[in-house]
């Protein structure tokens, strides 16, 4: 095995043995083989730096390269945005552990060498995150390489696995020609996802939401800190933020849009499709710290007369998503508000059992300008999991969730 | 018919009137709210500039050479605008801190050593700051073996346990207290014009003394440590590149209250110990202490209570930030938002740094002025060595695009690290040779005789 430090730096010869260059770069070019350095950059002071493929090269040691053609066949270096620069995008370079779920710095790269047809190839197996990588970089050339290794040896190691390794790349055109794809980070929690996010510099972060689906990235939003989603929001062009945003749940949408300047928000609304956004703009209209600010409108509303097996077909038929399926409320012959029933109740009754003789006791409801207080104070005192909101009719338009309390709890604490 | 519409015409406009008012009023409101949101890294780190060290060397500057020095005032204070807004305008445009982009710029080796010059001038500070710990709890007649384990122990509660909003409105607090050296000033009657005339319109003189007393006014005002602070400042508070002109105004806020603080202390110690030929005093608790009988026993508490304040300030802060910029150069995990586990090496550092810094001072002898006049001294060759990493970083146009320095910033820059490695290398000359013409009769000279 090898260190990515260790070839850097180090003197080429071709096969007749003279000397050609310094191995000045390594790339990989990731369209063709995600983790094979598939060349090197021979820098010669003056002249144009040479390139030696894969195929040129017949072995492999620290601060040693033997190249199987002679100097005449290497071609002149141009550069290419599609090549990954080993030691420029990488060393010393944030990136993501998909695994860890942690942004860390790489200290150094771990290459093993596969013998393919009488060359040499190095494969990249394993970031270095770790003490041994940084002992290693502050000793070489001062302490003789077996040394550092027997140092290095002792120290417990931190590597990440190539495969685990998500680059933070800016520039989305280059992320593209880098083929960066963001499964892994897709498959992330979206409150994960967050909070590498936030470690990010601007630019990163923008990069990293760009290459999101318009899913993940409504997810991933939602979870940053307010000043964060704003930024984030703002660097989007307006017709990304609408298709983003019309994927978040009203609530955290209208949260969203009441941050963002004037401006902005009423460019996105504009891009908005119109149902979303007049479902937005409707929750715009109550205070933030109020119920009606607090609440989510995605509810299900049923007659109180309708029976268990009507109501599970209901949910089915209109596929509704299990995150709001907390409980479900009812309405009376008026479609005044007449109570809930909570989702534990409805599994456990039988078909037919009407939902009247299902409601959740006691039979509580706030209005939407009552006060953030207010609602702490009825979670608390009832120990509720969720509150319907109602308006001067009676008629219900929401629900506040116990994450609901739990998130704007925080926001007060902080 | 007529009638109505004319009304109806008028309410209208009120109406209008007041949703404009209404409308004009929110939006200053958020403007201020940004602007709130923004501010506190530049007056903070500026603020804690003037730390126990730095009040120290004050003191002795207005003991010995009254009012003449105060005309370094201004140039510092650009010099202190330009370096600081520097290390803002990185922090807001490349999103990240001064160590990272050392680390990610010039490689693993220079960052290393960066870091332990770091640790080593940071450890020197915090010694420096239970120092005047120590000495103003001693005017209050408390004995440093309780004062100073007392504040380590405060100090690692406070910004373990605290959120990272509570400590910054305790160090914004903090800022407030400064106040005191003002109150002290005015009670200690000075004179005004003449002060105000040195001021602008100085009186040179040429004395190796008088240079020194230089190296150490600058080294202390412009404090290498409070850049990697500064930027993480504002890298921590996600200020991004439309708030860049909130940033400065910190940043201005920041240099400019800073040297009024300077200003009142110099004023302070020119019109009662220098007048009364006090000359010779060796650090802050000194005077303190020379402040009761000249200017009463209201002007030496609440200077010895500024002096606790700044020490206090600058040691929960001083350590903090070096944990952090080491472990984030480096790599290993850092912040107040991991748990220990998950950050061994930062909060291992953190607690270091105050188990060491404290535990110096309590040693029996502790020679807590040489160690105070050691750290502004490290501070000050440290300090060009800082800034021209940030004048390397700052002119590059792939980190910065359009944010890079005008030509009028590079030149007070640079003109300020060569400056100071100028008085440097006279400092480190004068502390070899010990040239026997001159006669270091200025207390501040006797740690280069030390032990």
């Amino acid at each position: 095995m090898l260190h990515a430090t260790e070839v850097l730096g180090a003197n080429a010869v071709d096969s007749l043995g003279n000397f050609v260059g310094r191995v000045k770069e390594m790339f990989v070019e990731p369209a063709d083989q995600p983790n094979r350095v598939a060349k090197l950059m021979l820098s010669r002071g003056q002249y144009r730096p040479l390139i030696a493929r894969h195929d040129q090269v017949a072995f492999v040691a620290p601060g040693k390269v033997r190249l199987c053609t002679e100097e005449s066949e290497l071609e002149l270096y141009k550069p290419n945005e599609a090549w990954l620069a080993v030691g420029k995008d990488l060393l010393d370079q944030q990136i993501i552990d998909t695994n860890g779920r942690k942004v860390v710095r790489v200290n150094d790269i771990d290459l093993d060498e596969v013998q393919i047809d009488g060359n040499v190839e190095l494969r990249i197996t394993q970031v270095d995150v770790g003490l041994p990588g940084a002992v290693r970089r502050l000793l070489q050339g001062v302490v003789p390489p077996m040394g550092i290794r027997r140092i290095q040896e002792k120290l417990p190691p931190r590597k990440i696995r190539w495969e685990f390794v998500n680059l933070i790349e800016a520039d989305p055109l280059r992320r593209v020609k880098l083929r960066l794809t963001s499964e892994r980070l897709a498959a992330l929690h979206p409150a994960d996802l967050a909070e590498i996010i936030g470690e990010l510099s601007p630019d990163e972060r923008q990069g990293i939401v760009a290459s999101l689906d318009e899913e993940t990235a409504a997810e991933t939003i939602a979870e940053l800190d307010d000043r964060l989603q704003t930024q984030v929001v703002e660097g989007l062009d307006a017709e990304t933020a609408a298709d983003i945003i019309e994927e978040m749940s009203p609530d955290a949408a209208a949260d969203l849009m009441s941050h963002l300047e004037p401006e902005k928000s009423k460019e996105v609304f504009e891009e908005m499709e119109h149902r979303e956004a007049a479902d937005v703009r409707e929750l715009l209209r109550f205070e933030a710290d109020s119920a009606g600010g607090m609440m989510n409108t995605e509810v299900v509303v049923v007659g109180e007369e309708a029976t268990r097996g009507e109501v599970v077909d209901y949910i089915q038929f209109h596929e509704i998503a299990p995150d709001q399926l907390d409980n479900v409320v009812l309405l009376n012959k008026d479609a005044g508000f007449s109570g809930t029933v909570p989702i534990g109740r409805l599994l456990l009754a039988d078909a037919d059992q009407r939902m009247s003789e299902l409601i959740f006791e006691p039979l509580l409801s706030v209005t939407a300008d009552a006060s953030d207080k207010d609602v702490f104070e009825l979670f608390d005192k009832y120990n509720l999991r969720s509150l319907t909101v109602v308006n001067a009719e009676k008629h219900p338009i929401g629900t506040i969730t116990v994450d609901d309390v739990v998130s704007k709890l925080q926001e007060k604490l902080a | 018919m007529n009638e109505t519409n004319a009304n109806s015409g008028a309410l209208a406009t009120w109406s209008n009137r007041g949703k404009d008012f209404l409308r004009r009023t929110r939006v200053t409101r958020r403007r201020l709210a940004v602007l709130l949101a923004v501010i506190g890294p530049g007056l903070i780190t500026s603020n804690v500039d003037n730390d126990a060290g730095g009040i120290s060397v004050y003191t002795q500057t207005g003991a010995q050479f009254g009012y003449t020095m105060l005309w370094s005032l201004i140039p510092m204070t650009i010099a202190l605008y330009v370096s600081g807004e520097m290390c803002a305008r990185m922090g807001v445009v490349t999103g990240k801190g001064l160590s990272d982009l050392i680390r990610e710029e010039f490689g693993f080796r220079s960052t290393f050593f960066v870091m332990v010059a770091a640790l080593a001038v940071d450890l020197c500070n915090t010694v420096a700051e239970f120092a005047g710990i120590a000495a103003s709890m001693q005017i209050f007649g408390v004995s440093k073996y309780i004062s100073v384990p007392l504040a380590a122990v405060a100090v690692w509660f406070l910004v373990v346990r605290g959120s990272y909003s509570q400590v910054e409105k305790i160090f914004l607090v903090a800022c407030g207290f400064y106040i005191t050296y003002i109150v002290s000033a005015v009670l200690a009657k000075p004179d005004w014009l003449l002060a105000a005339k040195e001021t602008v319109a100085p009186t040179l003189h040429f004395s190796t003394e008088y240079f020194l007393m230089l190296t150490a006014l600058v080294g202390t005002t412009i404090a290498p440590w409070q850049f990697f602070y500064m930027q993480a400042g504002f890298v921590e508070k996600h200020v991004g590149a439309k708030q860049y002109k909130h940033a400065r105004l910190d940043v201005i806020l920041g240099s400019i209250s800073c040297m009024i603080i300077v200003f009142f202390i110099i004023v302070c110690c020119a019109a009662t110990l220098n007048k009364n030929g006090l000359t010779n005093i060796t650090d802050a608790a000194q005077a303190a202490t020379a402040l009761t009988p000249l200017a009463g026993k209201w002007a030496s508490y609440l200077f010895a209570f500024g002096l606790l304040n700044a020490s206090l300030f600058a040691a929960s802060i001083l350590p903090l930030s070096t944990a952090h910029v080491i472990c984030e150069g480096l790599g290993f995990e850092a912040g107040l938002d991991r748990k220990v586990k998950e950050a061994p090496a930062f909060y291992g550092l953190y607690t270091g740094l105050l188990v060491v810094g404290g535990g110096i001072i309590l040693l029996p002898r502790a020679p807590l002025f040489k160690i105070l006049i050691l750290s502004q001294v490290a501070n000050g060759v440290w300090l060009p060595v800082v800034l021209i990493f940030i004048l390397l970083l700052i002119n590059r146009r792939d980190l910065m695009g359009d944010h890079t320095n005008s030509w009028g910033f590079n030149l007070v820059a640079w003109a300020t690290s060569i400056v100071m490695i100028i008085l440097t290398l006279i400092l480190v000359y004068t502390a070899i040779a010990q040239p026997s013409g001159t006669e270091l009769s200025g207390a501040w000279f006797h740690w280069l005789h030390w032990p």
